[in-house]
């Protein structure tokens, strides 16, 4: 891993972000850059992906079942060479590849649609029983975000991961304690997080710096069998844009003219 | 005509016939394997059954998933949780990125009887029909079930199938299935039944009363809603001039509103749709809540005299 390459990766990413809500005045940049940090490790570092192959079989997989951090993913797949960047004006515009939330058939790079929050961490887990029939030894990634935690579906989807011993699944969490009408426990208590998935049956790795990419990487490469893992990354929403960070508001809007070239000035190389 | 199966355990018996040929049929359960008789299918290939447990929503992304890696998942569950509960599920999950789910759903229908309005689907055929791209199949018997479960697996992108659960007629029709073809059982010239599912065999009872009293009825067989034969809805209507329709599900987004639409602006009908009037089911023997509900084979006879 060249920590150095990756880092200005990260910025560039971004950057990618504040662009491309800025040009759509509209999106979702907070939780996108409380992410960038957990996507560049898989993307740049930790999955087995070829950009000029998008459907190469044995590839690991990524669901975004935080679907709303699709600028956050644009930005990665962009950089990771996925389609060029012409394509970001495209991002939420009629007949673009780019749709407000991940579409599967129209961009390249996205193995499954998300959105409808809670639905992403079943797709893995189902991509996850497919890979295992394959015996292709592929890994399937899924990032939730804190407040999603609150859709049933995604405990449903946590107790078939581990009564299937998925060892092949891991559902990071980008947990920046913020959602749209609040702080997580403002709006419907999480209680502890590391608990419940631990009850469910999860290897939980806790990140202290969720934008720390030596601890996702290190929190990735740890091996788990026999169960599937949970990487529960505390994360900064907003981070490192200075007035989106830890605020609220910026969950999803874009950035105006002018707040556009602060948050590119502070993210300049 | 004497025999009687239900539809459903021909699903289960096609599903491990077909999971021996086609090694990447996969099929999800909720918890009823036992009802929707993919236990079949279970007992023979266990690697590649997964039971998801009373967790409907979890089921159908679990099959979406199982979809993009290439497999061809069968989910099963009643048909009111199976559309209703995890209907988000079969959308945004599955029929959005066009993924090849086949969703075959079983107890549809106020003939569930005895469990009641709760678990009687009355607007499956409605809510499945209206998602963009999903193929809707409501076979008449065990035989075109058969058939119908052979044709999805080898057509491509998401499906539904309803299934009744109470064993109904073995019709004596041998006929192909072509999804998107119906078929005409019986032809027809003072008035024609579009019918599906179970009350394709009322319809060709109710045809052949007509009969004795004089009128030429013919019988189609519509078993696939979506995408519709709107080519022989057409000609039989237009031949006919006097159509009735008659489905086990509410006349609100069914089979009737669908034929409606087809025929709309291309020609004067006298026309009546026979289902669930906008009411939900209830608890009941079978035959008895058809009676209620206004569908059995005298209703389908008072119908066509009526109109």
């Amino acid at each position: 891993m060249n920590m150095e390459s990756l880092e200005k990766t990260c910025r560039a990413v971004r950057r990618d972000i504040i662009n491309l809500t800025a040009d759509a005045a509209s999106g979702h940049p907070g939780g996108s850059l409380s992410s960038v940090e957990i996507m560049v490790s898989l993307f740049f570092d930790k999955m087995n992906i070829d950009p000029a192959n998008p459907q190469m079989e044995d590839r690991d997989r990524f669901v975004l079942s935080k679907g709303h951090a699709a600028p956050g993913l644009y930005g990665v797949l962009a950089e990771r060479g996925f389609f060029g960047k012409e394509e970001f004006k495209s991002f939420r515009q009629i007949n673009g590849i780019l749709q407000g939330h991940p579409d599967s058939r129209k961009c390249p790079g996205v193995d499954a649609s998300t959105g409808s929050l809670g639905q992403g961490i079943s797709i893995a887990v189902g991509m996850a029983l497919g890979a295992r029939l394959d015996g292709n030894g592929a890994h399937i990634y899924t990032l939730l975000g804190d407040g999603e935690l609150q859709e049933g579906q995604v405990w449903e989807a946590a107790m078939a991961a581990t009564h299937y011993k998925l060892d092949n699944l891991t559902v990071i969490i980008d947990h920046n304690g913020l959602q749209i009408d609040g702080s997580n426990d403002e709006v419907m208590s999480l209680g502890s997080i590391k608990d419940k998935f631990t009850a469910f049956g999860f290897q939980v790795i806790e990140v202290a710096d969720g934008n720390d990419l030596q601890q996702i990487h290190d929190a990735l490469g740890i091996l788990v069998s026999g169960k599937p893992k949970c990487i529960l990354a505390h994360t900064l929403k907003g981070k490192g844009v200075s007035y989106m960070e830890n605020q609220v508001g910026w969950h999803g809007k874009g950035p105006n003219e002018e707040e556009r070239q602060m948050a590119l000035k502070e993210l300049e190389d | 005509m004497s025999e009687k199966k239900a539809i459903r355990v021909a699903y289960g018996e096609a599903l491990a016939e077909l999971g021996a040929v086609n090694n990447k049929i996969v099929a999800l359960d909720a918890d009823l394997s036992h009802s929707t008789m993919t236990h079949k299918f279970a007992d023979k290939f266990p690697d590649r059954f997964f039971n998801a447990g009373i967790a409907e929503a979890n089921m159908v992304d679990m099959a979406a998933g199982l979809a993009s890696m290439g497999y061809i998942p069968f989910v099963s569950t009643f048909a009111i949780f199976g559309t209703g509960r995890a209907y988000d599920q079969v959308r945004n999950g599955c029929a959005y990125s066009g993924l090849n789910v086949k969703f075959a759903m079983s107890h549809a229908g106020v003939t569930l009887g005895e469990d009641g309005g709760t678990h009687q689907a009355i607007e499956d055929i409605a809510l499945m029909r209206v998602i963009p791209g999903m193929t809707v199949i409501v076979p008449c018997d065990a035989n075109e079930t058969k058939r119908a479960v052979k044709a999805m697996t080898e057509a491509n992108g998401p499906m539904y199938l309803r299934m009744a659960r109470m064993p109904s007629p073995v019709l004596d029709i041998d006929m192909p299935f072509e999804i998107g073809k119906a078929n005409v059982l019986r032809d027809g010239s003072d008035a024609v039944i579009f019918a599906c599912g179970i009350m394709v065999e009322s319809a060709l009872t109710a045809a052949a009363s007509l009969a004795s009293d004089g009128l030429s009825t013919a019988v189609v067989n519509v078993h696939t809603i979506k995408p519709l034969d709107e080519e022989t809805l057409l000609t039989y209507a237009q031949k006919c001039k006097k159509v009735v329709t008659v489905e086990e599900h509410s006349v609100i987004g069914g089979l009737g509103d669908a034929v409606a639409s087809a025929l709309l602006g291309h020609g004067d009908f006298k026309f009546k749709k026979l289902g669930v009037q906008d009411r939900f089911g209830q608890s009941g023997k079978p035959f008895d809540l058809l009676e209620e509900y206004g569908i059995t084979t005298e209703d389908i006879v008072t119908a066509v005299k009526a109109l």
